[in-house]
Order: structure tokens, then C-alpha cells, then sequence
């Protein structure tokens, strides 16, 4: 792997221990992946809550942030994922005590290293979308699929510790969806119904995942009917990374890069498969059939952008939930539905709505324990892919259905 | 003994019985990581324990989590030996960079069809190129990372 005199110097210890440290975890990265050199990014997002660190995570972060601070601080605009907790309502949440500390130190290491707390991983929606062509390193798959696809810009999958890395260095290895080579199409595949609301484009997303089966696979989708909005695929993208590990798709016609689809896919590819609605109705009810009595509703992952709560909140409207009923959002958009009142309306029928975090990364398997959840609606495929790992029969459903299971406790079938 | 060559590798040398299933991995998605067992029901390995094992697997998948679980994983212990994927994805990489944990991928076939499970099995990311070898049974099967 090429490394410029810089790169040399920041590996010798030149500006520090904790940017050597962030600079040879990428040299070990890049020679893995055979990255050819270094490329600059102009900002950097990591994904870190503290059940996924646990108390090993938070000491080795807290470790580099005792450093001193010309050696600690990060050089590029670096953000966070969502936390583990809302503080706020962490106690209806019953997270305990342990928890908390162990987010609070988290925070103050994050910000002693100059890390923006923005807790959330809609930032494409809300802090600063990539621009086409743009470098990054964005640790949230949801996010990162969105740069490449949607956006044009360049990321890999950053996990927490290689995005803390590019925060510290401002370069990551080039490999992967850096290049042009590795943005073509490597499948091709038919959608025959163009979805109608966030559950059955996460749907989708969950099909053409499987289909392209891993990381490297680049699907071209044919046939959408209609430009979507950033919601609709925000949750395409988010389930296709979800099921697949799928980091770019192109939308004939759509995605900026596809707007020729020859651009991106070799005219003689086959058409590997088509998905229609009843592929779409078989897959829902793959999970809603598990579920009748309903413990707990979660519209989260990604977190709801100020449009989806405006929806949530004209459902809730009048009605009053009999199980618990969460959504979450960002930091950036909870005071604008304050502001707005769509909290209040949300809040009136009983749910409630958090900010700065995301239903999985907040220790699921333990509020899934505290409150006697195990029955799950969402209109997240996302997060039902998830959350059977942590001991859920989750549901996916529409938002209207959500909420109607929310008020009767049940799925109506 | 039966030896698989593979594109890349990283962390030590061990030995350990193999456990294989033609799925995915995902630490998030598809352990309990504090019992120390595959714990999405559809996984094919539900249930069954990963502790000291050398898992054979299909394809990272999932999202980013897995970069912090392997380190964390690693820290109380319960962790698999190695992990061996057809496929990874870079998350996978930089956990195993972080952890400094051994891991393989890139074979010229497909390694969950070839590899039996309770197999004993060394993960050699030492040799070039590095490589899988399925060693005569009889030998110690408990998870140690190996000499030299």
C-alpha cells in the first residue's frame, strides 16, 4: 500500500500515539482489502453505541482520549450514530443505571477528541448530505448506502473504530466503493409493482438484499415507476444493507448515476429475477403470520424524519394506544415536531417519542427482558431483520397498521 | 490432511474444531453475546455455541456493529477462535483489526461445502499464501493458538 510522506510520518509517530494508532488500523484494513493507497474524506461518521462497545469499547475510547489534546482531537467534521439511550426517558425505557454511565463516559470521551454528538443516523437527511463524487467514511450501513446510491458519494461501510480512524487522519483506504470499478452493476433484477408505503419499499430493499447476497454485489433495479422520496429510500436502502450487506443499488433512470442505465451495467446482463407484489405480501407475512397479541409498537431504524412524524402523528390523531408505542428520531428533528406540535399530538394518544437514538442500539435484548416485550410491529424491515437475534417476533407492517395495532394491542388480520 | 488456500488473512495462527454452516455472520443480527451461542432462530447454527470454534461461514453480513462486538467479544472471552468467510465485508475487517482476531476469506471454493463440522482445523494466516488445513483428528481439539 502506497503511503505519501505524511502517511509515513503519522505511522512513525510523528503527530502522536493516537493518530499512529488510527493510521496503521487502516494500513492493516487497506492491505486486507487491497486498497492501493490512502484517499482523503471530508467527514466521518461513527457508529458507537455502548452495547456494541461494552465496557472493553468505552475504556479503549476513553484510553485515547486521555491523550493530549493536539494529539486526540479529530481533523475532519467528524458525527455520531444514534446512542444507546434517550436520557430523558431512559427510566420508562427501564435502561439502568450501568448503562447510562457507560454512554456518559462514551460522550465525554467522543468530546474531549472534538467528536460532534449528533446522534443520529438520518444525517443525510438533517446535518450535511454528500455531494456526488464526494469521499466519506460513514460508519452506519444505512447511511452509507444512501451516499453511494442515492447522493453519488463514495463510502465503504466504516465500523466504529476504522470511521473514528478517518476522523483522526482525514483519509481512508481506497478500496471498494471508492473506485469506479466496483460502483457497476453486478446483478440486475425486475421490480413488477413499484411499493406504496415505507414498510413494502423496506420490503424490497429486504428482497433485492437477499438476491445480492453480499458486500461487494451492486444490484440495478428495473422498473420503479416513480422518482421515490428520500423516505421511501432511506428504507429501501436500509433493508437492502440490512439483508444483504449491500452498500450501492442503481434505479434505472433514477439514481444519479444510472441515469443511463448502460452507464453502470453491461447491456447483456440477464435479468437475474423479478419481484412483484406477492413476493412483497409473501415477505411481510413471512413475519406479521408469527404475531397476534402485540406487546410493544417501534417505528425506528432509520429514525423517522420530520415528514414521517407528521404522518404519525395525523394517525395517532384521536386515538389512544394500548401498548407501548415508541418512535424515534434525531436530535436535529425532535425540536422542529416540538416546535410544530406534532410531539404533543404523537404524546396525546400515549406514545411516546425519543430522540438521539435507535430502537436496536439501545440494548434491545435488555428492554425486551424489563418490559415483557417480545411481540414486535414495525414498519421497519430493517429492524425485523434484527431483532429475532435479540429474542423479538417482530411484525412488519405498515404505518397505518402499526398504529392500528398499537390502539387494539393486536394485528388486525 | 486436506489444505484450502485463501486471498487474505489476518491475526494469528490457531487451531480449534471447526463449526460450519452455509450462512452468514453477523454479531449483532445473530448471537447472544453474552451466552455465547447463534441466537436468530433462522441461522442455521441456532443455538449452538461459537465459544472457542472456528467458525465457517458463508458471507459477512449486517451492519457495523460487528467492528466494536469482536473486540468486546474478545475482551470477556467469549469469542470464537477464528472466523473463516467465503466472503467478507469490510466491517468484518476492521473488527478483526481491532480485536486483532483471526480471520480468513477468498477461497477458490466454496470453504462451508468442504470443511466438515467438529473438523480440527488450523487457520494458518502465517503461510503464503495463507491457508485452511483440516488436520488428522486425534490431535488437540480444544482452541489454542498455535506455535510459530
Amino acid at each position: 500500500m502506497h503511503l505519501t510522506e505524511e502517511e509515513k510520518a503519522l505511522l512513525a509517530g510523528e503527530a502522536g500515539p493516537v493518530r499512529q494508532w488510527a493510521i496503521d488500523h487502516q494500513i492493516r484494513v487497506g492491505r486486507y482489502l487491497r486498497a492501493a493507497d490512502f484517499v482523503p474524506v471530508s467527514q466521518a461518521h461513527i457508529m458507537a453505541d455502548t452495547e456494541s462497545l461494552g465496557a472493553a469499547g468505552v475504556a479503549w475510547l476513553e484510553a485515547l482520549a486521555a491523550h493530549r489534546p493536539e494529539h486526540r482531537a479529530v481533523r475532519i467534521p467528524t458525527i455520531t450514530d444514534p446512542r444507546g439511550t434517550d436520557f430523558a426517558a431512559a427510566a420508562r425505557l427501564r435502561h439502568q443505571t450501568w448503562m447510562l454511565d457507560l454512554e456518559r463516559r462514551t460522550i465525554a470521551a467522543f468530546e474531549a477528541m472534538g467528536v460532534l454528538m449528533t446522534d443520529t443516523c438520518i444525517n443525510y437527511q438533517t446535518i450535511m448530505p454528500a455531494v456526488r463524487h464526494e469521499h466519506m467514511a460513514y460508519g452506519d450501513t444505512g447511511v452509507a448506502i444512501y451516499c453511494n446510491s442515492v447522493l453519488g458519494g463514495r463510502s465503504n461501510f466504516e465500523g466504529g473504530p476504522s470511521a473514528l480512524a478517518a476522523g483522526l487522519t482525514g483519509r481512508t483506504p481506497r478500496y471498494g466503493y471508492h473506485l469506479d470499478a466496483h460502483r457497476r452493476a453486478t446483478l440486475k433484477l425486475r421490480v413488477t409493482h413499484t411499493p406504496r408505503d415505507l414498510a413494502d419499499w423496506g420490503a424490497l430493499g429486504a428482497l433485492i438484499g437477499r438476491h445480492a447476497g453480499d458486500y461487494w454485489q451492486v444490484p440495478a433495479i428495473l422498473g420503479i415507476d416513480r422518482v421515490p422520496g428520500s423516505d421511501e429510500l432511506k428504507h429501501l436502502g436500509a433493508a437492502m444493507a440490512s439483508y444483504g450487506s449491500v452498500a450501492m443499488f442503481h434505479l434505472d433512470g433514477i439514481t444519479p448515476e444510472a441515469e443511463q442505465l448502460a452507464d453502470v451495467a453491461d447491456p447483456a446482463m440477464p435479468v437475474r429475477a423479478s419481484i412483484g407484489e406477492p413476493e412483497l405480501r409473501a415477505f411481510r407475512q413471512s413475519y406479521a403470520g408469527r404475531v397476534d397479541k402485540v406487546d410493544v409498537v417501534v417505528f425506528s431504524a432509520p429514525q423517522l424524519s420530520l415528514l414521517e412524524l407528521r404522518d404519525l402523528a395525523a394517525l395517532l390523531h384521536g386515538r389512544r394506544v394500548a401498548v407501548p408505542t415508541l418512535a424515534v428520531t434525531s436530535p436535529q428533528v425532535k425540536p422542529d415536531a416540538d416546535r410544530m406540535g406534532l410531539t404533543a399530538k404523537i404524546e396525546a394518544s400515549g406514545a411516546t417519542l425519543l430522540s438521539g437514538m435507535c430502537f436496536y442500539q439501545s440494548y434491545a435484548r435488555e428492554m425486551a427482558a424489563a418490559n415483557g416485550w417480545r411481540a414486535l410491529a414495525t414498519n421497519s424491515a430493517k429492524l425485523t431483520n434484527i431483532l429475532g437475534g435479540y429474542g423479538y417476533r417482530p411484525a412488519l407492517l405498515s404505518m397505518a397498521a402499526c398504529v392500528d395495532a398499537a390502539c387494539n394491542g393486536k394485528i388486525s388480520q | 490432511m486436506t489444505e484450502f488456500t485463501a486471498t487474505a488473512a489476518m491475526g494469528r495462527r490457531v487451531r480449534g474444531r471447526a463449526l460450519v454452516a452455509k450462512d452468514g455472520f453477523s454479531a449483532r443480527y445473530d448471537l447472544d453475546r453474552i451466552a455465547g451461542v447463534f441466537s436468530r432462530p433462522e441461522h442455521k447454527l441456532a443455538g449452538q455455541s461459537y465459544v472457542d470454534r472456528v467458525l465457517v461461514l458463508d458471507a459477512a453480513k449486517g451492519g457495523v456493529a460487528t467492528a466494536w462486538m469482536l473486540h468486546e467479544m474478545a475482551a470477556r472471552g467469549v469469542v470464537p477462535a477464528a472466523l473463516v468467510l467465503n466472503t467478507v465485508n469490510p466491517i468484518m475487517v476492521q473488527g478483526a483489526a481491532l480485536a486483532d482476531f483471526t480471520m480468513m476469506s477468498g477461497f477458490a471454493i466454496d470453504i462451508t461445502a468442504v470443511v466438515p463440522t467438529g473438523a480440527l482445523v488450523e487457520v494458518d494466516t502465517e503461510s503464503d499464501p495463507p491457508c485452511l488445513r483440516i488436520l488428522p483428528d486425534g490431535q488437540s481439539g480444544s482452541a489454542e493458538h498455535a506455535d510459530g
